[in-house]
């Protein structure tokens, strides 16, 4: 008998989450630059195109806007496409397909038309690499209406949430935090199963601050809450789902701490940490002893090299960032 | 072209050191391209570039010295060490930019040859594109525009077979790629890309027919990369066969042997040029490894024409940030409310 689980790495759990879906329902369709017979630049779909075939693992031309767009149609009668796109940085010529249609079928339609698909996308910095290699546009996807946007943290949530993501009646932008692709492994078992959008999962329990984060973010923000115990005793929430937002754990994890941080990679300007503070300040303004802090990005282009450390949020700055918290 | 590949073959090896961060895309095999569009271009011709751009930099006239530095994320790279290989720029020569975004380079110079239509001066603007990105819109729209208004553009696109591994014939339903230039009806021809004075001969003939207000045209160059797409690349959709059968036709070797041939050179020269452009890679390759980083608030040097109050807070607080955990306790002007946009951001006190 097969292995009830394996020990996995985020991005083999994208791979394996990917054959499920494929194995349980024969109109999911993985497309993309490269993701057939080369497996994908980052070998999310290795192997998938000697198992199902160039018909459902399809290697497309060098055009963004043409796969989303394609998939809209595909997904409105009655496929269920899985987009790659390279790097999230290549996503912007399909931008337009995405905001404009996959978005909006369903409400221009009444409901007639539906647009379930999910667009992969490998995001953030950590690699090196400038620009559109490294950057965290989910703001971007979160403001608009009628797409869900989903930012996995470990193996096992993957697999469960990109099975999610495709079960889904709706488009859903799935975001791969590249710089842990490989970072670490965790068992993941060989069923199909699903972890449900739109809910957070509170990876450490505290009781001084709650620290709101997702993907690559989640594993420094629990290096620092570790750094500062006996300080500060920490909360850490993986929100997992930016859109829908989980605003009852949210909620309920602030009016227990009175204090709030939220670290991501995106420029702060109009990034998701404010949609948070907000959130707080509607629901639980008068629990609220301190400001909340955004521990984020520039207000750049992501960096080369030299500045990256700078740029992203590291353990120490989360440290600084939360005692900063504290101490209002 | 021998800058080129003593470039890039540089490159490559520094960057299996480790010395170069990020991902580069090297044009060693495809020198004749780049070299030969812009012998036939005069220097204040602009170009854009794609992803690929270190051999249209050289062509172009810019100095391998702060490219290597760029390419080592260095301050005195020519984007100051925050955009790496993929984003050289240089306005001096005309060199509208790599490009990490596959297609972006056609909509640049088709704008670019509006503004010398615009204001009547005697050049034009080339952008260079890969097989691959012969399939994204916006290189449409842009062979479009310039169609429809008569601009002096040239596109140059290089088609080496491959867009990362997917061979042309996947990703194309025409022959040549050179076709293409019939739906915006515009003159469109193949060369041999590994012979540069056909590219070059090509390139020349749509830059007079640019310039005399006949509009523009599509150059298929017909090459090869040797190296894998990018450093790293395993490259598991071709054989060594077919490198090599393209190999035994090198743009370097060829053109060397025509010039032997027509006694314009000799061996020995030959063997002179290579040492002279080898001394110059490695003193630039000492160049960047010596340069230092930027600092931290260079990043958001360059952001507007006048920094916002936003970035200057965030600036003034990287400012005050050192390396390697240790702080520096610098006083932050009292004018500075408690709660601004300081404190995070860019911040690390
Ligand atoms: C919009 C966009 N999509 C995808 C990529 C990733 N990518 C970088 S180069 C490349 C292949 C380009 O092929 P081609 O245009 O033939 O140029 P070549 O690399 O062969 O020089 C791809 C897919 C990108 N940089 N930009
Ligand atoms: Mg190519």
């Amino acid at each position: 008998m097969a292995a009830e689980s394996e020990n996995l790495t985020l991005v083999q759990a994208v791979r394996d989450g990917l054959h499920s879906e494929m194995e349980r329902d024969d109109d999911v369709v993985v497309m993309g630059e490269d993701v057939g017979k080369n497996g994908g630049v980052f070998r999310a779909t290795e192997g998938l195109y000697d198992e199902f075939g160039a018909e459902r693992v399809v290697d497309t031309p060098l055009a963004e806007s043409g796969i989303v767009g394609t998939a809209v149609g595909m997904a409105a009668y009655g496929l269920r496409p899985v987009p790659e796109m390279q790097f999230l940085g290549f996503i912007y010529p399909a931008f337009d397909q995405i905001v404009s249609h996959a978005a909006r079928l369903r409400t221009r339609s009444r409901g007639r038309y539906t647009c379930p698909m999910v667009i992969r996308a490998p995001y953030g910095g950590g690699i090196r690499a400038p620009e559109h290699h490294s950057e965290s546009s989910e703001a971007m996807f979160v403001h608009q209406p009628g797409l869900k946007v989903v930012v996995p943290s470990t193996p096992y949530d993957t697999k469960g949430l990109l099975a999610s993501a495709i079960r889904s009646p709706d488009p859903v932008v799935f975001l791969e935090p590249k710089l842990i692709y490989r970072a670490f492994r965790e068992e993941v078992p060989d069923e199909p199963y699903e972890v449900p959008l739109g809910e957070a999962a509170v990876r450490r329990e505290g009781s001084d601050i709650s620290v709101f984060t997702w993907g690559a973010m989640t594993r420094p923000t629990l290096e620092a809450a570790e750094n500062l115990a006996g300080e500060v005793d920490v909360e850490v929430v993986d929100l997992r789902t930016l859109s829908p937002l989980d605003e009852e754990t949210i909620v309920e994890s602030f009016k227990k701490t009175g204090r709030a941080a939220v670290v991501h990679e995106a420029p702060k300007t109009g990034g998701l940490g404010a949609e948070i503070a907000a959130t707080i300040q509607e629901e639980a303004l008068l629990y609220q002893e301190a400001p909340v802090e955004r521990i984020t990005g520039f207000d750049t282009p992501f960096p080369l090299y030299a500045l990256e450390d700078y740029y992203l949020p590291e353990p120490a700055r989360i440290e600084d960032g939360i005692r900063d918290t504290m101490e209002f | 072209m021998l800058t080129i590949r003593a470039f890039d073959t540089e490159a490559g090896d520094r960057f299996a050191d480790g010395e170069i961060p990020g991902f580069v895309h090297l044009y060693i095999g495809e020198e004749a391209v780049g070299v030969g569009t812009c012998a036939a271009l005069e220097d204040d011709d602009y170009i854009a570039s794609t992803h690929r751009g270190h051999g249209h930099c050289i062509a172009k006239g810019l100095d391998p010295k702060y490219m290597m530095a760029e390419l080592y994320g260095r301050a005195e790279g020519y984007c100051n060490g925050k955009g790496g290989s993929m984003h050289i720029a240089d306005v001096d020569a005309g060199m509208l930019g790599a490009n990490g975004i596959v297609g972006a380079g056609p909509p640049m110079a088709t704008g670019a040859a509006l503004s010398i239509d615009y204001q009547d001066r005697d050049q034009v603007a080339v952008g260079f594109l890969g097989d691959g990105a012969v399939a994204q819109g916006q290189v449409h729209e842009a062979i479009n525009l310039a169609a429809t208004w008569d601009l002096p553009a040239i596109f140059v696109v290089e088609n080496n077979h491959y867009g990362e591994g997917t061979p042309v014939e996947k990703q194309h339903n025409v022959d040549n790629l050179s076709d293409t230039a019939q739906a915006h009806d515009i003159p469109g021809l193949t060369v041999d890309g590994m012979d540069i004075t056909a590219v070059a001969e090509a390139v020349g003939e749509a830059r007079a027919r640019a310039r005399a207000g006949d509009g523009p045209t599509l150059v298929e160059a017909e090459t090869y990369r040797y190296r894998g797409h990018y450093e790293g690349d395993e490259e598991p959709y071709r054989d060594d066969d077919e490198i090599e059968r393209w190999q035994d036709r090198d743009a370097i070797d060829s053109f060397k042997r025509r010039l032997i041939d027509r006694g314009e050179l000799t061996a020995e020269e030959f063997d002179d040029l290579e040492r002279e452009v080898e001394a110059e890679i490695e003193a630039a390759v000492e160049f960047a490894q010596n340069a230092d980083p930027p600092a931290p608030h260079e990043a958001y040097d360059d952001m507007f024409a006048e920094t916002p109050p936003e970035i200057e807070r965030f600036a003034t607080a990287a400012r005050t940030t050192t390396d390697g955990g240790e702080r520096i306790e610098e006083s932050r002007s009292s004018s500075e409310p408690r709660s601004d946009g300081g404190r995070s951001g860019g911040e690390r006190r």
